[in-house]
């Protein structure tokens, strides 16, 4: 028997944190259904398939019944661009952080260094400043050497340096790595080096070590930093909002776009999915890390 | 090929502690061990022996002297070119492959094929009594298995040297027995080398050929187990290695081997072997096993034959354990019980009157450390 009493009050106040967390979400799902094309009123659910027929701003008969604003969302080339660069931005910097961030935390085990302390707690700043200000620094950052480098090279018209893809997935590296190196060496910290030295007394160099050995023992600790970063990467607004240019929007970036303008029911279904394939990767990943403990 | 199959000389291995100064993990250590045989390191803890061993498996550098193995200098040789192989003490078993895998993977190194592996993985593992197990995963077995398949991923490779770090350390008393005899009787069939750290004494002595007494860095004594028993060399040895009695007193002749001791406590001289390096006039300490004084009811010799008070005695079956007083000097006295008797009369009181009989050949003279 469990020792702890299970209170009303427990009760009553897990019910209150998961409305609270998730209460929003729902909502958000539901209005991708509505029938109504202003996102404030719920004017009930499609119901009948066929080719559109609209009643003022009520969507009464869609080819994609209720999954009309799905429908349209999978239309709309601004969106599907934007998810295209959102993944290649969050694919590549995901990859790259998690190269680097793993070298780091097996260098920061490994080597003892003077300047060790200090490399320790640089990797919290990134952390602990507030995401604006590390934008507007990066975004200086670009523009001062982009100035310096067109200059230099007499770079014009469209062969000019300018904020875009590279410059966001440079920016996302930036600040996934620290992320992923902590992980991976919370993921370290029971590391016992005498693993190591048993594969290399049997004859395997350090190469074959790192690969045989290292590598499958911290690799939960890897995934997790990968899924961090991907994650962190998916939703930025305010690092890419300073390092984005045209062409280069992401989903974060157009949904707010959208909002100044007019919230369809579009948003929603575009949220909807976002959730959905989030929630899939965490599935994943957990199934993923219970399969290898 | 050398004589020697490891041998360290004059190794010293200094490491930095958090306060900027350095401390000797191992100071000035010269050890010869020979081909096939058994030889262990036997200390406190902290006295530097895994230290010493790492250093032969490579994962430590000397930081004076040289590492020799099979004739040929080490230097800075990484451990997966040296002709070694090591069972840990925590075992280091990969977590994430099977047994199979685990006992295959030095093989693999070698670029063994693929049937060649399966052969000497079966034989390895059949070797340590395991087979059947080979599917399994570390986490899936037990303490004592985990440790035979350790022990088997080691020998597979057939290295002309095993260095074992207290590989009995985890395990429970009964299986540590069982295990002594049986890697004592895997090292005969192997003919191998076996280098052996432990800090229980008892495991040294029943399984070595020779044993290092280490303390503080440094060999005190080097021996085979009689010689460490019977004749320690100084007083730390006689009194790491089993029980002893000391005394303490000024050598006043030496001859043959032989030397008297002036001991005040006693205000009597005691005659016993000299150890080598002790010289007329040195304060020195008399040494004796408690099982090797001779309690009678009479004096027997004029010399080295004192009369004392039995303090507190205590019957333990096989022997009787007494505490005997000489002039304050407390002596430990171990009776064995060779007669049967019920009879109060047939064993020692407290209280009684004794002669202890300090045989010159049974008292060691040893230097004062
Ligand atoms: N990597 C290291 N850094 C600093 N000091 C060390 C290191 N390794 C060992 N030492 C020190 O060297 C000394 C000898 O250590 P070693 O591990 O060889 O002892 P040991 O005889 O194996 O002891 P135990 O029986 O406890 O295992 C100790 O004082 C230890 O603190
Ligand atoms: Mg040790």
């Amino acid at each position: 028997m469990n020792p702890y009493r299970r209170s009303l009050f427990i009760k009553i106040a897990t019910v209150l944190v998961y409305a609270f967390l998730y209460t929003p979400i729902i909502v958000l799902i539901v209005f991708a259904f509505n029938s109504s094309r202003t996102n404030v009123l719920f004017g009930g659910f499609i119901t009948q398939f066929g080719p559109l027929v609209m009643d003022g701003s009520t969507v009464v008969q869609s080819p994609c019944g209720p999954f009309h604003w799905f429908c349209e969302l999978g239309k709309n080339a601004e969106v599907m661009n934007a998810t295209k660069n959102t993944l290649t931005i969050a694919i590549i910097s995901t990859l790259s952080s998690v190269v680097i961030g793993t070298m780091a935390a097996l260098a920061l085990q490994r080597y003892s260094f003077k300047l060790k302390p200090f490399s320790q707690l640089s990797l919290y700043i990134p952390i602990v400043i507030p995401e604006i200000v590390m934008g507007i620094g990066i975004l200086v950052l670009f523009s001062q050497v982009f100035t310096f480098l067109n200059g230099a090279f007499n770079l014009a018209g469209d062969s000019r340096l300018t904020l875009g893809l590279p410059t966001v997935i440079v920016s996302h590296i930036a600040f996934s790595i620290p992320f992923v190196t902590l992980v991976v060496q919370a993921r370290l910290q029971g590391f016992d080096k005498s693993y190591e030295e048993a594969a290399m007394d049997l004859g395997a160099n350090e190469l074959t070590t790192f690969w045989r050995v290292t590598f499958p023992m911290i690799l939960p600790g890897v995934l997790s930093g990968g899924l961090l970063a991907f994650t962190l990467s998916l939703d930025d607004f305010v690092i890419t909002f300073f390092t984005t240019g045209p062409g280069s929007t992401t989903l974060p970036i157009y949904v707010y776009g959208l909002l100044r303008r007019i919230i369809t029911p579009q948003v929603n279904a575009l949220s909807a999915v976002w959730v959905l394939v989030i929630f899939s990767i965490v599935l994943l990943i957990q199934k993923l890390q219970s399969r290898a403990a | 090929m050398s004589e020697f199959t490891v041998e360290l000389r004059d190794v010293v291995k200094r490491f930095p502690t958090p306060e900027g100064g350095e401390v000797f993990a191992v100071n000035h250590v010269t050890l010869q061990i020979r081909n096939g045989e058994f030889f262990s390191m036997l200390g406190s803890s902290g006295c530097g022996k895994t230290t010493s061993l790492r250093m032969v498996a490579g994962f430590e550098w000397p930081t004076e002297g040289e590492v020799y193995i099979e004739g040929r200098a080490m230097g800075h040789t990484p451990p997966f070119k040296r002709p070694v192989n090591t069972v840990f003490q925590n075992y280091a078993l990969f977590q994430h492959m099977t047994v199979y895998q685990n006992v295959a993977f030095g093989l693999e190194m070698e670029g063994a094929g693929k049937q060649e592996i399966a052969r000497r993985v079966g034989h390895a593992l059949e070797m340590v009594q395991m087979t059947g197990m080979e599917r399994r995963y570390p986490k899936q077995m037990s303490g004592g298995q985990q440790q035979r398949i350790a022990l088997a991923r080691a020998i597979v490779k057939t290295p002309n040297v095993l260095l074992l770090d207290e590989p009995l350390g985890a395990l429970d008393l009964k299986l540590r027995k069982e295990m002594q005899l049986e890697l004592k009787a895997l090292q005969q069939k192997l003919g191998i080398t076996f280098v052996y750290v432990t800090h229980d004494q008892e495991e040294a002595l029943t399984m070595s050929d020779r044993i290092a007494v280490m303390s503080q860095g440094k060999v005190m004594q080097m021996g085979t187990p009689v010689e460490i028993y019977e004749r320690p060399n100084c007083k730390f040895v006689a009194d790491f290695i089993g029980t002893s009695n000391f005394m303490e007193g000024g050598v006043k002749s030496l001859e043959n081997g032989r030397a008297s001791v002036f001991v005040p406590i006693l205000n009597a001289e005691v005659t016993g072997y000299a150890a080598e390096n002790v010289s007329v006039g040195d304060e020195v300490a008399i040494s004796i096993r408690p099982e090797k004084i001779r309690l009678a009811d009479k004096a027997g010799l004029t010399q080295n034959c004192f009369e004392g008070t039995v303090v507190t005695t205590s019957y333990i079956g096989s022997d009787t354990r007494l505490h005997v007083d000489i002039n304050g000097l407390t002596l430990k006295v171990w009776e064995q019980n060779k007669i049967s008797s019920l009879d109060p009369a047939a064993y020692y009181t407290v209280g009684q009157k004794v002669w202890l009989t300090l045989f010159p050949e049974n008292t060691l003279v040893l230097p004062k450390d």
